[in-house]
């Protein structure tokens, strides 16, 4: 081992490099070094290899990419002298995964390595396949490893190594592993005295008990039995206590394993259990050694968590309280972190919620501790403990902290107290000022839906209407007022603001100036709520303002011609309305109340009645305290039925959109199946890990049913057809007789969701993943909405992103229960550094009593939604069409079996991927010309330009010109382009464009100076 | 699983060893470490040792010039890590005898071979100081 020179000279040439260049430079160089070497790979010796081996890896741990040299680290498995074979081992675990074609090579040799007599031999082969070993190794090894964990002539050092071994065949294949009649080996094994054993037997258990605990009741003695002889430290080596604590990590594992059983039933059990459970918290006093005093709190913690699940006696629980209160106010900060992570977790499952109300004041300190750590803690224990009795304290609490909150955490915050103001608002008038707070300090954070819901509350209740006029107009006379707030405004002045008439400075004049002086600063969605505003304005000036009228109408005059569809549409059709005389006040009449209609659809959507996971993650009895001024909402419906809706149903989050998708849900149900969609369970139930491993993130491209069946058709699942990229995967992973059915198709959704921003991504009988998503430039930001449906909790809930090498993906913190009826909602930021058609994929599972669920879900963020539309001028089209010469940055392609569509069909699809149709650039009628621009993380904005030639003689084929500055964003935007075009997803069916679809009008004669006959020469 | 991964990395930012107890390609573990690096190491004395990012919470230690940074699942037991990297560092300083960074710079493989003493596909195997270096003393006797 010693020795090495080449390897220190070489690390601290590197260490002595001046800047990263340099750096690279001399990875460079050494990495020819190393493969030249590699290639007269005979007249190295053991050592040398040893050596580059090792420079590899240091290499790669810098960061740099080695591919090359993998064949050499394997082959020094079968070494025959330690050394060697070590770095081989070590090497092969450090630069290969389990699906590496390499490393089927070496099963022979890993094979004799294990079942051979040298022992350290033994323990480098069980380390590696427990670190990577796949299924290979699984089928072929894990009868071997299993015989060695029980074997009384293996010395511990090798069984304990056996045992993790055994763990991660048994975890990645659970089919091919066959643990059936373990419990005994298990309760067995707990028996063991060496405590190296007994630590990895440990972890052991805790995989097969959070499987399957009933088949385990054997080992919950043994555990007590081992966690009293750690506690009392009966018989614990030196070597195994940690500043004179017994292994603590062993005594959390064991704590661990115990919270897998739901209770314990013998009475003797119970009682051991309780009294070492009694003398851990009672007995661990704060120390002066961190290192012991760290130790003593990591048993002390998981000690609660045991005693959280056991639901013990009330005594006990209400200690676990008072220690918590305890930690929250402590000055050490990592206690004080845990104290506020478990009493959020104690939150959840007990009910304990007044107790933790006393400690209101010290949390919302914590919201303001300087470590952002600590604060999120804190937002979330006040989001789970808030209800109608101190919802405004923490909502107001929040909106204190919005002012000084860090970026990061403004937008969750802004969620959070949305969502409790409309939860437990007192009185409405309260839950206007909180929207409008929130608006006021966190505009660019609250969506559409949020200040919708004011407009609903304020339409539906009378006595609030000129209370929220009122409000609206004082945050106009501020200096700097946020967009949304002009829109919020813009509507409740023009609907309401008669009512304030008499009151100074509300004339219709007024209250029309304050308004309109905002109209310059404001982006073309705004402005036709604002001529919207006038005209209402208009109509309720009694009586008429002569002067008001001609300047109205002198507005809605300019913006007639505007090129924005729906500002010019508002603008004629309001000044048409004006001319109507008394007609127009019938038209302009105040809006009707309209809640019930969201209500309705709701019922509607069979599954999702009263329980649609429309409501905040809050526990059902706070839920049931909701009888508060919101529900004056629903005794406006219009059918006068008493809704059995809760009124969190007509949550904030509810996009009317999603529903739509909902009538979709019966025949998109068989047709799921038909594509082989749903993999039934079958006799062998796969594994979710199964598909992962073999495809990874591409699971969700191949037919799943294809893939659990047999490796080899993995590849072909690959290269199908159309149907099975629409495929997705749902795999329960244990028998059971009533399989988990997604409601409505899981690929319809995704594809709908590629068009528009929110909407329902999946949805079982238990649970609804909605999505909400906005975009801005290369950055978006999603949000998972998980709603429980049930009235039992879904628990062990995990959502892992797997994002494609062009996304930047950080999913927020998703807790491990979602209580009954209640929904969380964890923010996904995104950012895109390159063009690129893959696609992220969510692996989300969850467990509803025994049924495992697990499904791989392609989230939107797809190439679309980092373009904005733009419209281009023949000025700017042709120099820019010329500039870009050839491939690779100006592509063409004869397309073949396009689905045939009219051409404003096909204007129509380009548009709503935000690709914009620029009308009367091309001369030809049979052709479309359209620009718009990406972002990515790594360039500037980038225009791109597009052309299609179609042949009304044949519509199943076309040419594609496709242009930018880039060549990779030309190829995807072409190829996504062309997917788009050859199979057309069923369910979206893209909403018109107001603009007129340019194609459609013949351009029969052309003038000799028009820019589009130009064109036409140049594009030809 | 437990310990998703092991990272040591100098105050520069500069990364000592890295050991990964799930796949991730190159591209994601370079992301991952920039990411977690410039989170924790902005973090100051009177702060907590836990940082959360994406799905992972990050129990970190800093000794002298060198963090010990560990990547675990969101439900482990924060304290028992946090006292695990101090026995990894204890059971290194053993070995080296007053442990600094270049000891385990110029001697990764050692270091290495500690961490596969210790940690298994992301579980705790060993916590006796005395098991743990014994193949290395084997080693070293035989050479």
């Amino acid at each position: 081992m010693h020795g090495m020179r080449g390897l220190s000279v070489f690390i601290s040439e590197i260490r002595n490099c001046q800047n990263k260049e340099q750096e690279r430079l001399r990875v460079d160089k050494e990495l020819g070094n190393v493969r030249n070497r590699f290639k007269n790979e005979k007249v190295l010796t053991p050592y040398d290899k040893k050596k580059y081996v090792w420079k590899m890896l240091y290499i790669y741990m810098l960061g740099y990419d080695v591919d090359f040299g993998h064949m050499e680290a394997v082959s020094l498995i079968s070494a025959p002298k330690y050394p060697e074979k070590q770095v081989g081992y070590i090497a092969t675990s450090c630069l290969l995964n389990e699906n590496h074609d390499f490393l089927r090579l070496a099963i022979n040799t890993v094979r004799n390595d294990i079942i051979g007599r040298n022992e350290t031999f033994q323990c480098l082969a069980l380390t590696m396949v427990g670190n990577i070993g796949g299924r290979d190794f699984a089928e072929s090894l894990a009868p071997d490893v299993q015989k060695l964990l029980l074997s009384s002539s293996c010395r511990p050092l090798v069984r304990k190594k056996a045992a993790l071994c055994l763990l991660r065949l048994y975890r990645k294949n659970p089919d091919i592993v066959n643990v059936d009649g373990w419990a005994d080996r298990m309760s067995q094994l707990l028996d063991e005295r060496d405590l190296g054993v007994l630590t990895s037997s440990m972890s052991l258990l805790v995989a097969l008990v959070s499987n399957n605990h009933e088949a385990y009741w054997s080992c919950l003695p043994k555990c007590v039995k081992t966690l009293e002889r750690l506690a009392r430290n009966q018989d614990i080596p030196q070597e195994y206590t940690y500043y004179g604590i017994p292994s603590p990590w062993l005594q959390v594992k064991t704590m661990r394993a115990l919270q897998y059983f739901p209770t314990i039933e013998d009475p003797h059990t119970r009682r051991t259990l309780f009294e070492v459970l009694q003398r851990i918290l009672m007995g661990t006093d704060v120390v002066k050694n961190v290192n012991k005093n760290n130790a003593s709190h990591a048993v002390l913690f998981e000690a609660l968590a045991l005693v959280m699940h056991l639901d013990a006696e009330k005594e006990m629980m209400s200690q676990c309280v008072a220690l918590l209160g305890k930690f929250i106010a402590v000055r050490e900060p990592n206690i004080r972190y845990l104290g506020l992570e478990n009493m959020t977790r104690m939150l959840m499952v007990t009910d304990v919620q007044e107790i933790i109300k006393r400690h209101q004041a010290q949390i919302i300190t914590s919201l303001k501790d300087p470590d952002v750590s600590i604060r999120r803690r804190a937002l979330d224990l006040l989001y789970g403990m808030c209800d109608v009795t101190n919802a405004k304290d923490i909502v107001e609490e929040l909106l204190q902290y919005l002012s000084s909150a860090d970026f990061t955490m403004r937008e969750e915050l802004s969620l959070k107290a949305a969502i409790l103001a409309e939860k437990f608002a007192p009185d409405l008038s309260w839950y206007v000022d909180v929207i409008l707070q929130l608006i006021d300090k966190a505009g660019d954070f609250i969506s559409d839906d949020i200040w919708f819901r004011v407009v609903q509350f304020v339409t539906n209740n009378d006595d609030l209407q000129p209370y929220a006029a009122a409000k609206v107009k004082e945050y106009l006379d501020k200096s700097a007022v946020h967009e949304t707030m002009v829109k919020v405004s813009a509507y409740i002045l023009g609907e309401y603001s008669h009512l304030l008439a008499r009151r100074p400075g509300c004339s219709p004049k007024e209250i029309f100036n304050l308004l309109h002086e905002k109209l310059p600063t404001v982006s073309t969605t705004t402005i036709p709520i604002l001529l919207s505003a006038y005209a209402k304005i208009l109509m309720h000036t009694q009586p008429p303002d002569q002067e008001l009228q001609s300047q109205i109408w002198a507005i809605f005059n300019k913006y007639e011609s505007c090129i924005d569809a729906e500002i010019q549409q508002r603008a004629v059709e309001y000044l048409a309305l004006c001319q109507k005389g008394a007609a127009l006040m019938d038209i302009l009449a105040e809006m009707p109340k309209f809640p019930e209609r969201k209500s309705s659809l709701i019922k509607r959507a069979e599954y999702s009645e009263a329980d649609t996971a429309e409501q905040s993650a809050i526990k059902l009895r706070a839920q049931q305290q909701t009888s508060n001024a919101l529900v004056v909402t629903d005794q406006h419906s219009a059918n006068g039925a008493t809704s059995p809706v809760p009124v969190g149903q007509l949550s904030l989050v509810k996009v009317p959109s999603m529903i739509t998708t909902e009538n979709d849900t019966s025949s998109d149900h068989t047709l799921s199946q038909q594509n082989g969609a749903l993999s039934n369970v079958d006799p062998q139930p796969p594994s979710a890990d199964l598909l992962s491993d073999i495809l990874g993130p591409l699971a969700i491209e191949g037919p799943p049913d294809a893939t659990v069946q047999s490796e080899n058709n993995a590849a072909s699942g690959l290269e199908g057809g159309s149907d099975a990229i629409d495929g997705s995967a749902i795999v329960p992973v244990e028998e059971q007789t009533n399989t988990v059915q997604p409601i409505g198709n899981i690929a319809e959704r995704f594809h709908a969701l590629c068009l528009k921003d929110s909407g329902v991504l999946y949805e079982d009988p238990y649970i609804q993943v909605g999505i909400k998503a906005e975009w801005r430039g290369h950055h978006g930001r999603l949000v998972l909405f998980l709603g429980n449906k049930n009235t039992a909790p879904l628990v062990s809930v995990q959502a892992i992103i797997l994002p494609p090498a062009h996304l930047k993906m950080e999913l927020s913190l998703v807790p491990d229960t979602i209580p009954p009826r209640a929904q969380v909602q964890c923010p996904l930021e995104v950012v895109n550094l390159r063009p690129s058609r893959d696609v992220a994929v969510l692996d989300f599972s969850y467990k509803f009593g025994t049924n495992m669920v697990n499904v791989k879900l392609r989230l939107p963020a797809v190439l679309n939604k980092f373009l904005q539309p733009i419209q281009v001028s023949a000025e700017e089209f042709f120099p820019q069409w010329r500039s870009f010469s050839g491939p690779p940055l100006k592509l063409q392609e004869v397309i073949r079996g396009i689905r045939p569509m009219p051409l404003p069909e096909m204007a129509n699809l380009l548009n709503s991927f935000r690709i914009m149709i620029c009308p009367g650039l091309d001369p030809n009628p049979n052709n479309l010309v359209a620009s718009t621009t990406f972002y990515s993380d790594s360039k500037p904005a980038m225009l791109c330009l597009v052309r299609i030639e179609t042949d009304p003689a044949d519509r199943t084929q076309l040419r594609m010109t496709l242009a930018s500055g880039d060549p990779t964003l030309t190829f995807e935007l072409k190829e996504f382009i062309k997917e788009q075009l050859i199979s057309i997803p069923t369910a979206p069916r893209a909403p018109a464009p107001a603009a007129a679809p340019p194609a459609a009008q013949p351009t029969p004669q052309i003038p000799p100076n028009d820019p589009a006959a130009i064109l036409a020469g140049l594009l030809s | 699983m437990g310990i998703r991964f092991i990272l040591m990395v100098n105050k520069q930012g500069q990364t000592r060893l890295a050991q990964y107890y799930e796949w991730l390609t190159l591209e994601e573990r370079r992301a991952l470490e920039g990411e977690i690096v410039r989170k924790c190491l902005a973090r100051n004395e009177q702060q907590c040792s836990f940082v959360e990012h994406r799905n992972y919470k990050i129990v970190y230690r800093r000794y002298a010039s060198l963090f010990f940074l560990v990547g675990v699942d969101n439900d482990e037991n924060e304290l028992a890590i946090l006292e695990f990297i101090h026995l990894l560092v204890e059971t290194m300083d053993r070995h080296f005898g007053n442990v600094c960074e270049l000891d385990i710079m110029f001697h990764l493989e050692k270091a290495h071979f500690m961490l596969e003493e210790m940690v298994m596909n992301g579980s705790v195997v060993e916590t006796s100081k005395a098991n743990i270096l014994s193949p290395i003393q084997l080693m070293e006797k035989a050479s």
